[in-house]
């Protein structure tokens, strides 16, 4: 085994505990290279069936393009797709782009608001409806107890700090100071009532795997990623007022692969176009607050 | 496709001995650091007038810093010219034991840093022990700080000897000793000039000098089941046992055995998605497989090859544990342990000695397991679970305990003691011999009701009818002026069970419930008849057991899930109700429990 089967061997136990352990379980899956692959690997988990529901939180400033890519894939890979989002605060017009807000509190409306009441059920799901082609209102209210994240160890500070099965308090609190063992593998998957956990299977993959096991499994990504011929692409997604693309003339996976190794962005971090990290407190501030 | 090596090692020792600058001086010097890290975080340090130190790299998080000590293990990712590594660092601050075994856990290597000006402390015999106790098989000792020490060799070499003589107490041979110092970056990507005694490797050279663990395929098939699929409602008929491989290699058409159920099978296929066909799995695949025949099996069974060399099967076994639980481990409370793929109610039965881990003095005479023992005890878990002791098998053999939903303990399973009398039967004995009749007698009972007591059980598959028959057999005794009385378990849902809640791990204590109620209403004279799905082995002899000294009548309809287990009486699914009834009443009477029986 080289070191994508083992990592890929790894995802697949740690999706299929979670699958096993928790009755009411989702994966959040944001479009981006990462999450996409998380999706590929439960579709290994499963053999070929995705038999978790993926929840994607639209904050309607995402880049048109990645709505249709996950509008596609939901129907051809037969998806129990689902997204969330903040009404009040888009109705409001509560967000950086209005000029209500900074990028931070527009993080924390859109997305981490967003996140916590479509996760409880309190806000309204929209579900792919298969045979209509289209979303509908979702009847199902139930919390999720389990939420499957994307998140990587290597893509900064906190985040290096994760477990593989991480619990949150009622109030979507991480307590970094006192995190379960794991052992072995061995994970926390009991859970007190009213707690709920976030699973992690792609802790110990950094960026350059994922786009190695892109490379070996053909997986389809959003074309952003790739010079289009104008010298720019995009390294790392997300709302289009607050990410910019990078200059870069990889057009394919390999050349993407070989940025990373020994060309211009062996030494640069990932999340450099991402403005709302360099706001006073950044993503940790986030993190706590529930952001993924 | 890049075929590189990697390797996890995990950096302990006593708090503030140096292990974040001995990795923030690895990442920096092998260039590893993103851009721009390395000044910003000199310029935090100018900000809040602080020194800086390599350290800060690592302790990124805010309340880090604050109390300067690690709190968690962070990875972080380098690589030399010869393989990948991801190294651990792991806390060590006395709190936080139980996320230095997390680390350590993972780790093929150790890196064991110790102050060479402050000495061996607590944490560095503690760690060493654990280190070991988890199975990390190479060690490295970083005697660090050299330059507070004026770079002298005999206080190197005296720090050795001590530190070697603790290891050999407990079977440890270090790969080898360093003298470094992380602040200066002595010995640690470049040979030190001010210890020109020291003709050793480097911490760079000594990590790409480890060795990977050797090949876990050579070892005996071990498939811990994980769980088992069958996607019906996306048109997919297989029905998968998937899993990861813990050990050794197995192909399509090797005959396998699952224990504890003692089922066998072949394997038809070897499952997977978005790959060529494939014929072998071997360890550490996460796989999937469909058998030649269909048969009942259940996530937490143990699949093996029955040619090759067996694992253990039992209830009772001698293991070393070590504690991290808020509250101490006792006895007579019912924890949860999982170990592969399974889970079993388990009781500390009797405990052996305890371990100071720090100064290694050993106790005979604790009466519970408190937080950060190490200890040896004897476990018993209340149905047969199938294991490997941890000389034959470790990953087999490596369990850990759960106390209130968090993980409270670990340990490797030494001797399998499935002798002797079991806790269940200890429970009978007391039960039994302190049971309170009143002073209307079995006998009398019998010949009042004109029928003996009897507590039935119909079994089989979800769907095989055996509550209808069950019903249809209750009104039928009934009707004849018996005592007979029909029980859904899932009445007890919410009641007798209602503390239970839902979930699986609860199966063992509904089962007792069972058993006990059982035990009354026989007493009572009644027929006493209920349903259970696919019962095993394990589940009648539990039953069985409990009714004591009352008997038991086990009918099965259908495909049994039995593996040597003779029900008393096999009926086939989906026949005619009433004539099921009246083959179980015409047992009955062939029995002497009930006299006669009209249709």
């Amino acid at each position: 085994m080289d070191h994508l089967d083992k990592l890929e061997a790894q995802s697949v136990y740690i999706l299929r505990e979670a699958y096993r352990e928790f009755k009411s379980l989702c994966m959040l899956w944001s479009i981006g290279k990462d999450s996409t692959v998380m999706l590929w690997l439960a579709r290994k988990a499963f053999f070929g069936h995705v038999p978790i529901p993926l929840v994607h939180i639209d904050t309607h400033y995402k880049i048109p393009e990645m709505i249709a890519y996950r509008d596609r894939f939901a129907l051809e890979w037969n998806l129990n797709m689902i997204y969330g989002e903040n009404s009040e605060a888009l109705a409001d017009k509560l967000t950086f782009p209005d000029g209500t807000t900074d990028r931070l509190t527009c993080c924390k409306y859109l997305k981490s608001e967003a996140l916590k009441h479509t996760l409880s059920g309190e806000w309204p799901r929209y579900r792919m409806d298969h045979e209509q082609r289209r979303y509908v209102v979702d009847e199902g209210r139930e919390p999720y107890t389990g939420v499957i994240v994307g998140v990587r160890a290597d893509e900064e500070g906190s985040r290096s700090k994760e477990r593989y099965f991480s619990p949150r308090d009622k109030d979507n609190v991480w307590d970094v100071g006192d995190q379960p063992p794991e052992f072995w593998n061995q994970f926390k998957t009991d859970f007190a009532p009213g707690t709920h956990v976030r699973i992690h299977p792609l802790l110990d993959w950094t960026e350059q795997n994922i786009w190695e096991y892109i490379e070996r499994e053909k997986i389809p990504v959003v074309s952003l990623y790739f010079n289009q011929g104008e010298g720019i692409r995009y390294r790392s997604l997300g709302c289009y007022p607050c990410t910019n693309p990078v200059l870069s003339d990889a057009r394919t996976v390999p050349e993407i692969i070989d940025e990373l190794k020994s060309g211009k962005f062996s030494n640069i971090a990932e999340r450099s176009g991402r403005a709302q990290d360099s706001e006073d407190g950044g993503l940790e501030t986030l993190r706590r607050d529930g952001y993924m | 496709m890049n075929g590189r090596a990697q390797m996890n090692i995990v950096i302990v020792g006593h708090v503030d001995h140096g292990k974040s600058t001995v990795i923030g001086r690895l990442l920096a010097d092998t260039g590893s650091l993103p851009q721009g890290k390395l000044e910003a975080v000199r310029e935090s340090c100018r900000r809040n007038s602080k020194p800086f130190e390599y350290a800060f790299l690592l302790d990124a998080l805010k309340d880090e810093q604050a109390q300067g000590i690690t709190i968690d293990m962070a990875r972080c990712f380098f690589n030399t010219a010869a393989r990948d590594y991801i190294i651990i660092d792991a806390p060590g601050h006395i709190e936080f034991l139980k996320n230095m075994i997390t680390g350590a856990s993972r780790a093929e290597s150790a890196l064991l840093v110790i102050d060479a000006d402050e000495g061996i402390k607590e944490n560095s015999k503690r760690h060493g022990q654990m280190v070991a106790m988890l199975g990390v098989k190479q060690v490295t000792v970083l005697a660090n700080k050299m330059d507070l020490v004026g770079f002298s060799e005999a206080v190197f070499e005296k720090l050795k000897a001590d530190y070697t003589a603790f290891l050999e107490a407990i079977n440890v041979t270090p790969v080898s000793f360093i003298p470094i110092s992380a602040r200066e970056g002595d010995n640690i990507a470049s040979h030190s000039g001010r210890m020109e005694w020291y003709k050793g490797a480097t911490v760079l050279e000594q990590l790409d000098q480890f060795v990977s663990e050797k090949e876990l395929q050579e070892k005996p098939f071990r498939f811990p089941v994980q769980d088992i699929y069958k996607f019906t409602r996306s048109n997919d008929d297989r029905r998968i046992v998937a899993g990861t491989v813990a050990a050794g290699r197995v192909q399509v058409g090797d005959e396998v055995l699952f224990l504890p159920s003692n089922k066998k099978s072949v394997i038809q296929s070897v499952e997977s998605f978005n790959t060529d066909p494939k014929h072998v799995a071997s360890a550490g695949e996460s796989t999937g497989f469909t058998l030649a025949t269909q048969i009942y099996v259940r996530p937490g069974e143990l699949m093996v090859k029955p040619g090759e060399s067996r694992p253990e099967v039992g209830s009772r076994f001698r293991v070393n544990i070590f504690w991290v639980g808020r509250a101490p481990m006792i006895r007579n409370k019912s924890y949860k342990l999982k170990i592969g793929s399974a889970r079993a109610t388990v009781k500390l039965a009797e405990i052996c000695s305890t371990l100071d881990a720090s100064d290694l003095t050993s106790s005979q005479s604790k009466q519970q397991i408190d937080c950060r023992d190490v200890a040896e005890c004897i476990l018993e878990t209340s149905r047969p679970i199938a294991f490997d002791t941890t000389a034959v098998s470790e990953a087999t053999g490596r369990f850990v305990i759960v106390d209130n939903f968090e993980i409270a303990g670990g340990g490797v399973v030494v001797e399998n003691l499935s002798v002797g009398e079991t806790l269940l039967q200890q429970h009978i004995r007391d039960r039994e011999s302190n049971w309170e009749a009143g002073l209307v007698r079995t006998e009398q009972r019998a010949i009042a009701n004109r029928h003996r007591a009897k507590f039935i059980v119909f079994t089989g598959a979800q769907g095989s009818g055996k509550r209808v028959v069950a019903k249809a057999l209750e009104l039928g005794l009934f009707q004849n002026g018996m005592n007979a009385y029909y029980l859904g378990v899932a009445t007890l849902d919410r009641g007798l069970d209602a503390d239970l809640g839902s979930h699986a791990d609860s199966a063992g204590e509904r089962l007792r419930r069972m058993g006990e109620l059982a035990r009354i209403l026989t007493d009572a004279g009644l027929i006493f008849i209920t349903t259970i799905d696919d019962a095993d082995d394990y589940d009648i002899e539990t039953l069985k057991l409990l009714n004591e000294p009352n008997d038991i009548l086990v009918v099965n309809m259908g495909e049994s899930s039995f593996s040597r287990y003779q029900p008393d009486l096999q009926l086939a699914d989906g026949g005619v109700v009433a004539d099921a009834v009246t083959l179980v009443a015409a047992f009955l009477k062939a029995k002497e429990i009930i006299i006669d029986y009209q249709i």
